[in-house]
């Protein structure tokens, strides 16, 4: 961690900090040395730690409100808009901080794919970001189901229904996940208790995600190694965290927008009919969150190459330090891949838009086409771009830029050209 | 600040791609003002009054409101008739309570704690009065379609002859504004059909509105709550946000690099 070693000025600090070294971390974390050029794209780390916090404290409250059984879901919920002091706005905040969490969880991702923040030395990092993911999609479809409209109903069934695809094991693997021949309220109970788990899980594979972070630091905007601390770093606190808070400030005014002027427009309307086994939603449709998987899941005519290809979908991510066989992290030094980003933004936002429309004529073909791209992104022009391209030179430190009068340019084309071979 | 820009931009992007998925057919829908739209919205009291006058006149002969109290009739930010009012209303209504002493079921007059009576006794009660067809509980239903209180407005209004080449069943009946235009309830107001106490004229247009006011504060009864909170506390987060800006200028102004 830090370099220096960190002695508590009191005697009784030195005293417990001997015994269980908190201050140590404190001073850890305060004077943590981060690159001075990260733009706001970084700030999105702790914005999905507040996400989080703010996840697990109002789900506390609701939880002590809500009652975990297919007849008295749906009116428990109501029961907490109508009749528990703010229980409107605890859900309110619940339901579309779940909306919130997954914007800046896919801004956050994209700003690693964007940077390379992926590359080595940062793979375990990156590894665990895509279990925290995995875990959050998990929470977040068990927690729609718990309001127990036709939505979560039928969005419960249809997902659960993916494992039949599984040869032989398949009916009985969804048999034991419903408890039962159908989804019913073991099916419910199960999921509540489950979403009630997990945010625990992320919460510890967060710290995880934090730690294996501090060993080799951030990345920064220019992806290049920097000495820590130096004149390239500054200190997390007060840096970071006035930058990091301004950055969270922004981001709740858009969150507050959407809890307090338009708090159902992410939701389905369909989710404030009770659950009713016996009527079948015209579509069925998920949270637009897990859209694009949905997209890929839809594009495959057979059911268990479709169930494959959406999970591979998520976990080529986790293989993605060793596809992208680029030296330079940065896609500031990266001219082709930059263009190729971008064209993975729109084919994932194309997957995601698709994936809200009914699966047929134009729609199912856009569907094949952005499906087919997303895979061949990371399976054949990653890899092969790490070869081909020709990058841009890079700088040898933060301070000194890499523009064309620069001084260093020699020496930052001769390193370029050392770390290409 | 221009990669806040850019958040902003892809931000849109998505809540595009959301409204465009809810609005997948595309119908036109009646459109009047609503008092509760916008950022200082509200309901017009009068309004409903008039609309729990329908509903309890009109609607409330099939339709249930099962998480609505007659409480809830004299609550801030509801039609707010006076607390003696929405006694006498409870009190208009027969309420089926017990087991008493005896081990006898007994009706008694409403009292304020008392659930909107439901007007079947259940669910296959109702569909058998109604050709089958379960006429949905009101207490959420705005929420529970698309397109809101537009949708259920421009419903009320959108009873027409069928075209030519469409028969409908008998029970039937031809909505344009309804899903597939084929609707089991049959055309419910007509002008004149209820006697506003306020003296304004019941067309059927102003019956729609005053009703479906009153269904929207139904599905959300602390519409009026959020919306001040949410102006305050959003004008908080912006006044927090600017000083945060200032002070972080001022902290970064220490070392040569832009925030």
């Amino acid at each position: 961690m830090s370099d220096h070693q960190y002695t508590p000025e009191s005697k009784f600090g030195k005293w417990f900090n001997d015994r269980l070294p908190l201050l140590t971390l404190a001073n850890h974390l305060t004077d943590y040395p981060t690159p001075k050029n990260l733009n706001y794209w970084w700030t999105f780390g702790g914005i999905l730690t507040f996400c989080l916090i703010t996840q697990i404290v109002t789900g506390l409250v609701l939880a002590m409100h809500y009652i975990a059984h297919a007849d008295m879901a749906f009116d428990s919920v109501e029961h907490i808009m109508r009749d528990v002091n703010y229980g409107w706005l605890i859900r309110y905040i619940h339901a579309n901080g779940a909306s919130m969490f997954f914007l800046a969880v896919y801004i956050h991702i994209f700003r690693s794919l964007f940077y390379g923040s992926y590359k080595a030395p940062r793979e375990i990092i990156w590894i665990i970001g895509i279990i925290i993911y995995l875990l959050m999609m998990a929470a977040a479809f068990m927690g729609y189901v718990l309001p127990w409209g036709q939505m979560s109903f039928w969005g419960a069934t249809v997902i659960t229904n993916l494992f039949s695809a599984i040869p032989l094991v398949g009916e009985g693997i969804v048999t034991w996940l419903w408890g039962g021949y159908s989804v019913d309220n073991p099916t419910l109970t199960r999921f509540f208790t489950l979403h009630y788990l997990i945010p625990f899980l992320i919460l510890g594979l967060v710290v995880l995600h934090i730690w294996a972070l501090h060993v080799p630091g951030n990345n920064n905007p220019v992806g290049i190694d920097i000495k820590k601390p130096s004149k390239d770093t500054v200190p997390f606190h007060p840096y970071i965290v006035i930058k990091d808070g301004f950055a969270l400030l922004m981001f709740m005014i858009v969150f507050a927008f959407f809890v307090f002027y338009t708090p159902n427009i992410l939701g389905h309307a369909d989710n404030y009919i009770e659950a009713d086994p016996l009527v079948t939603p015209a579509h069925i449709v998920p949270e637009w969150y897990l859209l694009p998987f949905y997209a890929i899941l839809r594009s495959v005519p057979d059911k268990l190459l479709g169930v494959v290809a959406m999970l591979s979908a998520i976990f080529i991510l986790a293989a993605l330090p060793w596809l992208d066989t680029s030296k330079i992290r940065s896609a500031v030094f990266r001219p082709l891949y930059r263009q190729f980003y971008w064209i993975l933004v729109a084919d994932v936002l194309i997957l995601g838009y698709v994936g809200a429309m009914p699966a047929e004529g134009l729609y199912l073909l856009i569907a094949r086409v952005a499906t087919a791209y997303y895979f061949l992104h990371f399976l054949v022009i990653l890899p092969v771009l790490g070869f081909r391209e020709k990058t841009l030179p890079i700088p040898l430190s933060i301070t000194e830029p890499v523009l064309g009068g620069s001084p260093n340019l020699a020496t930052a084309k001769n390193k370029e050209s050392s770390i290409i071979k | 600040m221009k990669n806040f820009l850019r958040i902003f931009y892809l931000f849109i992007l998505f809540s595009g791609v959301q409204s465009n998925s809810i609005a997948a057919e595309k119908i036109e829908y009646l459109k009047t003002d609503w008092s509760f739209k916008g950022l200082f919205g509200k309901f017009d009291r009068a309004a409903l009054q008039r609309g729990y006058q329908v509903y309890t006149e009109v609607c409330s002969s099939c339709h249930s409101m099962k998480y609505l109290s007659y409480r809830n009739l004299a609550q801030k930010g509801g039609p707010e008739f006076t607390e003696a009012q929405a006694k006498a209303i409870a009190a208009s209504f027969e309420v089926k309570d017990g087991p008493n002493a005896d081990g006898d079921m007994f009706t008694r007059p409403g009292k304020l704690s008392d659930k909107f009576v439901m007007p079947y006794e259940n669910v296959k009660a109702a569909q058998a009065a109604n050709g089958g067809a379960y006429p949905p509980d009101m207490s959420v239903l705005v929420k529970a379609r698309g397109g809101g209180v537009d949708y259920i407005y421009s419903l009320l209004q959108g009873y027409e002859d069928p075209p030519v080449g469409v028969t409908l069943d008998d029970g039937v009946y031809y909505n344009k504004y309804m899903y597939g235009n084929k609707i089991k309830m049959s055309n419910q107001l007509s002008d004149g059909l209820v006697e506003y106490s306020d003296g304004t004229n019941a067309t059927v247009e102003q019956m729609s509105k005053d009703v479906t006011t009153f269904l929207m504060w139904a599905a959300e009864p602390h519409l009026e709550a959020r919306h001040q909170m949410g102006f305050k506390a959003i004008i908080y987060l912006i006044i927090l946000t600017v000083l945060v800006y200032f002070s972080m200028k001022r902290i970064w102004s220490r070392i040569e690099t832009e925030v």
